[in-house]
């Protein structure tokens, strides 16, 4: 019972970063229709951020992470004006490849620059955890979560209260009508793209300093964000919210009741279990034949 | 001309040898471009001929290597409630067959599951697949070793009834194994693509809508090419064990899916000589760039060429080559009829 | 006699939108038989039904006495039912000839006449020579009837519109069904290609394949069919011979009262894009 419970402490804490690596994910398929392939790297780069401005600039933590925020929102815009800007209205297959591509470059990048030891960012919170009953939590992971809701909190407000939002609503429904009754349509693949990014440099900046930061981090992260994103319909944010908390409890009762090595392979079973038994529920859209 | 250039290449391939001697770093880089080439050709079955981006590939070839790699090392482990399996090492030959049906099984399974469903939905699905593999041959030590590495694979050993037998030890006799396994494996996809099933697989890729009221059944079909392409993957993959005869869990890696993506793609999909050409410039553009740069560099240089490619030549350098080539003989070659383009 | 194909009271929601309400008609064998209504009553969303490409909400589509409830749209063309698209009609990377090859895939089928029972064999150990031979002289014959024999060796997707209509006829003659459905078959003609094609369509029924016809040309649909249907909202409005639907006052109606409501609609549009 203590164990469970120790458990589901866990399982919120790492399911607050899931989230925002879902729906930044999400946000860009939902509404680009594009799998962000760099959606890995840009978490890989918000970490270093965070490393870079902990250690080399002597910011704390909470400066560091608009830091980390502010450079995934810059490298994402990038990306999107470079790269997918000129290939709208090609296949999804070919943005496909070129952002894997990307992502090599940006994942290989910083492997150069930083080289393969892993980096640790020094916490500026106490070492002794806090007592919650029979379970106990750092005070970083606290940290974690509390910033991993409000930037989920802020999100939403931004999709649901804003005009960017709305028109990124509009993007969603049909980006053709949103461009006839006079929707930007280009600012909002660049704002949503950046939006995005800055969610998974985010997601980096918060993890990083839990574990490690290394130049390899992202590649696991994409695959889980992949899973978050399926486990909630493709384009679905809410879905993806809901899939970073699920996907954490299945990796902590799996890790936990089942075998530590498999903690990793939770995510991909439940992408094939899904896909077994409702592969047609998770379209958000209907297919059009004809 | 084109119909004699696979010819020519084949040719070339097999002389090679003889023109760069017995160089021990440049045999081994052209045996594991082999390897790999053979690997992208399996992938261009279903990428390139089925259009469906299959990102989960190296599982297949994995599979391959570590079933071949068990069958011919044995292994004791016990499955659950007291029962253990215990296998004799059998030849590696033997492995390697049984590594092309492992795959193929493999192949079928992943067919089944993952066709229900397209697009990015199908992509995700086989990346899942092969990081589920991957983590398996990590965490399962009883039979894999986990990351201490199965070691000691023995070297595939041909007989023949009555003219004696040759274990392959040698990096020459290697390259003739890749080569000829890769000339079957040519030959497979070339007599597939020119025949009745190769229609109704580019018909799915094209207008799968259309292709149905014809009458072409999706799931048989696509799933047959995955059979197929998982099985030459898995030959691929036991090539490899046994060359190297040594693997571990990072011959599930990613990237090397997406090297073979990058031969594909770069190469021409849905070409016979696109996976072959694109394999051979990138399996040997390290030999290249080895002296001048550091790996991960290369990688750079080769995440800059794919995006490259897909902006200046998206169908790839054999067909946008031959697209060249004919636009030069129609120059040259006064015609009463112009060309498409010049009518425009 | 006992009709070809038979619409038995079928409806088809999506969510809570009504596309087809308890739709029901017959086609006899040999029959030409029009389709017709104003846009969005549900036409081609009934062909969808009746190939399989779409799964009623409720009711069921029987063809040749076979209820198709439940069978893939491949399974259904088996039958001997073939159906043309509105939009995309053709393979377009591949050449017309190509197309119809593609489109013989039935043909080459085990079990077919002439053809062998293992065709991934055949196809591995290049065996397949004569059936292949057989096939390529069908396709040319195929490209001949229908008028396509110049256009062979080009591209499908680089034909005029028109002409990728008429891939798209050659091609579902290919499967050689008993029972063809046209979607739209004329829309982007002219008046010389509708002409000729009105002609193709009295040859195909001379080949003893019943026509069922979706299609907006009204001077064409009047001339063509033998029997009209109308939809309207998804429901039936009218049945009968042609002369009976031109001044029937429900038909009438239905496409009077589109057009002002599609007046409205658009009036209603340029209101929200202002506010």
């Amino acid at each position: 019972m203590e164990q469970l419970i120790q458990h589901l402490v866990n399982t919120l804490i790492l399911g607050g970063t899931y989230a925002l690596l879902g729906i930044g994910l999400t946000l860009i398929f939902g509404i680009m229709n594009v799998v962000n392939f760099t959606h890995g790297a840009l978490y890989t780069v918000g970490a270093y951020l965070t490393y870079l401005a902990v250690a080399a600039l002597g910011l704390d933590l909470f400066l560091a992470l608009p830091v980390a925020i502010l450079g995934g929102l810059l490298l994402g815009a990038l990306i999107e004006v470079v790269l997918l800007r000129p290939l709208r209205g090609q296949d999804i297959d070919t943005t496909m490849l070129v952002m894997i591509g990307a992502g090599i470059v940006l994942q290989s990048g910083t492997l150069w620059i930083f080289g393969g030891v892993a980096k640790a960012v020094p916490s500026p919170f106490p070492e002794a955890p806090l007592q919650i009953g029979p379970a106990s939590v750092s005070w970083l992971r606290l940290f974690v979560l509390g910033a991993a809701l409000l930037l989920i909190g802020l999100t939403y407000a931004l999709i649901n209260r804003t005009k960017l939002g709305l028109a990124m609503r509009a993007a969603f429904q049909d980006s053709d009508t949103a461009a006839l009754m006079g929707v930007n349509v280009r600012v909002i693949y660049t704002a949503t793209f950046a939006m995005g990014s800055a969610l998974a440099a985010a997601a980096g900046a918060l993890l990083g300093p839990v574990y490690v930061v290394h130049p390899q981090m992202g590649g696991l992260a994409e695959l889980k964000a992949f899973a978050i994103v399926i486990l909630g319909g493709l384009g679905n944010v809410t879905g993806a919210a809901i899939g970073g908390f699920i996907l954490a409890l299945a990796e902590e009762l799996g890790a936990g009741y089942i075998s530590s090595g498999y903690r990793d392979a939770m995510g991909f079973l439940i992408i094939i279990a899904v896909l077994l038994y409702k592969p047609t529920g998770l379209f958000a859209k209907a297919e059009r034949v004809g | 001309m084109s119909r004699l250039l696979p010819f020519a290449l084949l040719a070339a391939l097999a002389a090679l040898p003889l023109a760069l001697g017995t160089n021990p770093y440049l045999l081994n880089a052209l045996i594991v471009t082999g390897i790999l080439t053979i690997g992208a050709m399996s992938l261009n079955l279903l990428l390139g001929f089925t259009g469906q981006l299959s990102l989960g590939h190296i599982a297949f070839f994995g599979i391959g290597a570590y079933v071949s790699a068990l069958t011919s090392l044995g292994f004791d482990v016990e499955i659950g409630f007291g029962y253990r399996v215990v296998h004799e090492p059998w030849p590696a030959a033997v492995g390697f067959l049984l590594a092309v049906v492992a795959a193929g099984l493999s192949g079928y399974l992943i067919g089944r599951l993952s066709f229900r469903v397209r697009g990015a939905y199908f992509v995700l699905v086989t990346i899942s697949f092969a990081e589920v593999v991957r983590l398996v041959a990590l965490n399962w030590v009883e039979l894999t070793q986990g990351p201490l590495a199965l070691t000691n694979i023995p070297a595939i050993t041909l007989g023949l009834p009555g003219l004696g037998t040759w274990t392959l030890r040698t990096k020459l006799q290697n390259y003739y194994l890749v080569l000829g396994v890769g000339t079957l494996c040519w030959l497979v996809v070339a007599s597939l693509v020119g025949s009745r099933f190769g229609r109704a697989m580019r018909g799915l890729k094209e207008n799968e809508s259309l292709a149905l009221s014809v009458g072409i059944n999706a799931t048989r079909t696509l799933t047959v090419a995955a059979v197929i392409s998982a099985a030459m993957a898995g030959a691929a993959g036991s090539l490899y064990a046994h060359y190297l005869r040594i693997i571990d869990p990072d011959v599930f890696l990613f990237s090397t899916t997406v090297s073979m993506v990058i031969m594909v793609v770069a190469g021409g999909k849905g070409t016979l000589m696109g996976p072959v050409i694109g394999g051979l410039i990138f399996g040997l553009l390290p030999v290249a760039l080895r002296p001048v740069m550091a790996p991960e560099a290369q990688w750079i240089v080769y995440g800059l060429v794919l995006i490259v490619i897909l902006f200046v030549m998206p169908r790839g350098i054999v067909p946008g080559l031959a697209a060249l080539l004919a636009r030069r003989s129609a120059r040259a070659v006064p015609v009463l009829e112009a060309s498409p383009e010049v009518q425009r | 006699m006992s009709p070809i194909l038979s619409v038995d009271h079928v409806g088809v929601r999506f969510g809570g939108l009504v596309a087809i309400a308890d739709l029901h008609f017959d086609v006899h064998a040999g029959e030409i038989v029009s389709l017709i209504g104003p846009n969005g009553a549900g036409k081609t969303t009934a062909f969808n039904v009746m190939t399989g490409f779409l799964k009623p909400s409720q009711g069921e589509v029987r063809f040749r006495g076979t209820g198709l409830k439940g069978l893939q749209p491949h399974e259904i063309t088996r039958l001997g039912l073939a159906r043309t698209f509105q939009r995309t009609s053709v393979f377009p990377d591949d050449t017309v000839f190509d197309n119809v090859m593609i489109g013989l895939h039935r043909r080459g089928a085990s079990g077919a006449a002439g053809t062998s029972r293992t065709p991934l064999l055949d196809a591995l150990l290049g065996r397949a020579g004569a059936s292949e031979r057989a096939l390529r002289a069908r396709a040319a014959a195929l490209l001949d009837w229908t008028g396509l024999g110049g256009r062979a060796q080009e591209k499908a997707g680089s034909l005029a519109y028109g002409e990728q209509r008429l891939v798209g006829v050659a091609l579902a003659l290919a499967t050689e069904p008993a029972m063809l459905l046209l979607d739209e078959p004329v829309s982007g003609m002219n008046a010389s290609e509708t002409r000729v094609f009105v002609r193709l369509i009295r040859q195909i029924r001379e080949r003893g394949i019943t026509i069922l016809l979706v299609e907006h040309d009204m001077p064409m649909v009047m001339e063509v069919s033998d029997r009209i249907v109308v939809l309207n909202y998804g429901r039936l409005i009218a049945e009968g011979p042609p002369e009976a639907i031109r001044s029937d006052p429900a038909v009438i109606e239905a496409y009077l009262g589109q057009g002002s409501a599609a007046r409205r609609a658009a009036a209603e549009v340029r209101e929200a894009a202002h506010a």
